[in-house]
């Protein structure tokens, strides 16, 4: 065939464009949904707790991504630096993947259980009273703004109408019901009992010293609980992936 | 084809004028019961913006009654001027937030500690109003521009055009208002929410048809190489935004969604959009630009039409493949990786072909360099896209990105392609273009546009060389161990080293800023007093 018949034809040479630019995303997304050692097999990962959850919302509102990776890479000095690579499968619950492009600030990966709740307080609040190095917005005006438990279960029904890679509902109709009770819960570290056997090592006290629920709160709660989940203990490495 | 263009009416009988009335009514009232019904602010303030844009729509279409019918004789050139117009505006706004932000990052004391002005919710902001406020409506109003002048008709499908650029318009405030508010999906380049993406695949739709249209009722046996790059860019770009935008909302009364994928899936489909944002949206539709506005403005013809065909089926073929180097090194499969790797060194080669193909169009009308400073800044923008589509593919490699990944050396690479290479090309045409559209020979001082040019050059020269510094720099003191085994720096200590070159960017980027500001000057002295001409179709004139 000449090229001239698709100069000719602008029928012709939309439909071949089309063609052309769809094989590449094929090729690389699709086999992604497939192929079973995309997500590795680990033990301990589990969906976010509601709280958590409204925590990791916070994180992208405010669009933290923009400075905080999170995805630690294979060398020596990241692991050294902030422990473990990341796994696919430690964010197979993050919907949307925050695993950012650019460390203005450090990786976020394996923050979680690195420095106190007090420390993050008046980290977020004014970040150079605790780095005077830092080139941080404050972020204080959290600690004011309450998060709503009511309704809050919507959220998970949302999660669960998502692509769970074949593993079926990320929240029980449970998780659903005691969405807002989880919530309380976990701010306050009182009544934990259904949190923790729905959430296991779910962090649960309050984490800003305010006695009602604030963004602070959550913020915190998913900052804690970020790259302690998976037990390494039991993780092999899949050398084909 | 084409035979019942000159019977078609510009404006619409009164049935269907009645029947547009209806349904911007219906769109306000949606709008305003659902914004009633809002589970949250920003989206009961989106819908009341919504809401207003529709009313506005209904009075405009109102008054329209018992005016006479446009010419609709010429070249459907009103809505390129607004393009136009709308181009230089945003331009200034996404220079002007750049600059704040770059100030932010050497001075964190710029941050007001607002929710509403930190750095997280301006950074989206900038980059939306630099790709898709600026470059996008660069893209519109040349693309209209070109598609009639290279097939000798006017734009298909009456006034949906207008519909285009003000739906595009829209599009851009709820975006912008959204990142202000916190309304964002929290995926780079494709932040804003589930409702306004929704909105934009309308646009894009009926940009799509106007186009198409427009190709389909040609007077000429050939599409024109431009139209196929416009082309490619525009379904590519309707692809990539519909997948990647996949979402459940939480409510259908609120702003907050949950992207459909997650993780792994979601990185990889995440960055096959955002490198061909770059790829589609900031290469192939400029590469349109290129190859019309050159030969223009060079008067000669483009240099090779058999590297243009190479180079048209090479590069959107091998683009679409690149997206995996975003994540080396990552959780991402190895395999794909390396995919993503090899395509993207081979990216090098159509890359450097458009190059060519677009410097060498000046072969025998090099002294024009001299002379004309637009061509000048023309040249220099496909010379910084040659420039930053080698450097993309080097960074591409694993063992180097393993350096660069992370650091600034990205954001300098990202703005030599995004000021050098869109930003002048854009700015270049419109200084041929405006003129041209309001009747004048010439834009009001060429001398202004000259200091224009350097200002810019220099400004991005500045801008990307410290950013090669600190990137580098940090990149290497991330991995620095002392004698005893130890990792040298901590990571604030690099943050520390990064202050002196983040003083420099600024620097640079308002250098950048100042040469836009002088074309706004200039564009303002060219336009005052000017009467738009209305150009017939099929006539291709001289100044044309």
């Amino acid at each position: 065939m000449k090229h001239e018949t698709l100069e000719k034809n602008a029928t012709l040479l939309l439909i071949f464009s089309l063609l052309v630019v769809t094989i590449g995303g094929l090729v690389q997304i699709v086999p992604l949904f497939l192929l079973q050692n995309t997500i590795e097999k680990v033990d301990g990962m589990r969906p976010y707790s509601p709280l958590e959850l409204a925590g990791r919302n916070v994180y992208v509102r405010e669009g933290c991504y923009l400075c905080h990776s999170q995805m630690i890479r294979p060398f020596r000095d990241e692991v050294e630096r902030y422990g473990h690579y990341s796994l696919a499968a430690e964010s197979q619950f993050d919907h949307p993947f925050q695993w950012g492009s650019k460390r203005t600030g450090p990786d976020l990966a394996r923050v979680g259980a690195k420095y106190s709740d007090e420390w993050h307080r008046q980290h977020l609040s004014d970040p150079r009273n605790v780095v005077p190095e830092s080139i941080m917005p404050g972020y204080a005006f959290l600690a004011s703004k309450p998060v709503d438990p009511k309704g809050f279960g919507a959220n998970l029904t949302a999660m669960n109408l998502t692509v769970n890679n074949g593993k079926g509902d990320m929240y029980s109709q449970e998780d659903i019901d005691n969405a807002e009770a989880d919530i309380v819960a976990q701010a306050t570290g009182e009544n934990t009992d259904g949190l923790m056997k729905r959430y296991p090592k779910a962090i649960a006290r309050n984490f800003d010293g305010d006695p009602q629920v604030t963004e602070m709160d959550a913020l915190i709660a998913y900052l804690q609980v970020l790259g302690t989940l998976v037990d390494f203990s039991t993780f092999k490495a899949d050398m084909s992936r | 084809m084409g035979a019942d263009t000159m019977t078609h009416k510009g404006s619409p009988s009164g049935g269907g004028a009645m029947v547009m009335m209806a349904l911007w009514g219906l769109l306000a009232i949606l709008a305003i019961t659902m914004g009633a019904k809002a589970v949250d602010t920003p989206f009961a303030i989106h819908m009341f913006i919504f809401a207003l844009a529709a009313i506005l729509a209904l009075i405009f279409k109102a008054r329209s009654f018992g005016k006479p019918a446009e010419d609709t004789s010429g070249y459907m050139d009103n809505v390129v001027r607004y393009g136009a117009i709308a181009t230089v505006f945003w331009g200034v706004v996404g220079f002007l937030v750049g600059l704040v932000i770059a100030l932010q990052l050497a001075y964190p004391a710029w941050n007001p500690d607002l929710e509403w002005f930190n750095f997280g919710r301006l950074r989206p902001l900038h980059t939306s109003a630099v790709v898709f406020a600026f470059g996008g409506n660069a893209l519109l109003c040349t693309s209209f521009y070109v598609v009639q002048r290279t097939n000798r008709t006017r734009l298909a499908l009456g006034n949906l055009a207008w519909f285009v650029f003000w739906g595009y318009q829209l599009f851009i405030v709820l975006a912008a208002t959204g990142y202000l508010l916190g309304v964002t999906e929290g995926r780079e380049y494709a932040e804003p929410e589930w409702y306004v993406d929704l909105w934009l695949t309308i646009v894009w739709v009926a940009y799509f048809l106007v186009f198409f249209g427009t190709l389909l009722q040609r007077k000429e046996s050939h599409i024109y190489v431009a139209n196929w790059f416009y082309l490619a860019f525009i379904v590519t770009i309707a692809m990539l935004h519909i997948v990647n935008n996949l979402s459940i909302p939480v409510s259908f009364f609120g702003s907050k969604s949950y992207s459909l994928f997650s993780g792994v899936q979601d990185a990889l489909t995440q960055w096959w959009y955002g490198h061909n944002a770059v790829g589609f949206f900031l290469t192939a539709g400029f590469l349109g630009m290129m190859y019309y506005f050159i030969p223009k403005r060079a008067n000669r013809p483009v240099y090779s039409y058999r590297l243009s065909i190479v180079h048209f089926w090479s590069l959107i073929f091998l683009y679409i493949w690149a997206g995996p180097h975003h994540l080396h090194y990552t959780a991402l499969p190895d395999w794909a990786q390396t995919l993503g790797m090899v395509f993207s060194v081979m990216l090098w080669m159509p890359s450097w072909g458009g190059m060519i193909n677009g410097l060498m169009t000046l072969s025998g009308a090099w002294d024009k360099l001299r002379t004309d400073p637009v061509l000048r800044m023309m040249v220099i923008s496909v010379a910084f896209y040659g420039m930053s589509t080698f450097e993309g593919p080097m960074m591409s490699i694993k063992s180097v990105n393993s350096l660069s990944h992370y650091t600034d050396w990205t954001i300098g690479h990202v703005h030599s392609g995004a000021l050098g290479w869109v930003g002048m090309i854009s700015m270049a045409c419109m200084y041929h273009l405006i003129p041209r559209l309001w009747g004048r020979k010439e834009v009001y001082s060429l001398r202004l546009v000259s200091w224009h040019v350097w200002l810019a050059t220099l400004g991005i020269v500045v801008y990307a060389s410290a950013m090669w510094v600190s990137g580098i720099m940090q990149g290497l003191m991330w991995r620095e161990y002392d004698a005893n085994g130890f990792l040298a720096y901590s990571f604030v200590e690099t943050v520390a080293a990064m202050h002196p070159y983040y003083v420099i960017r600024a620097f640079g980027g308002g250098l950048f800023l100042v040469g836009a500001l002088i074309m706004v000057y200039n564009i303002y002295r060219t336009i005052r007093g000017a009467q738009p001409v209305t150009q017939p179709v099929g006539m291709v004139s001289a100044a044309a």
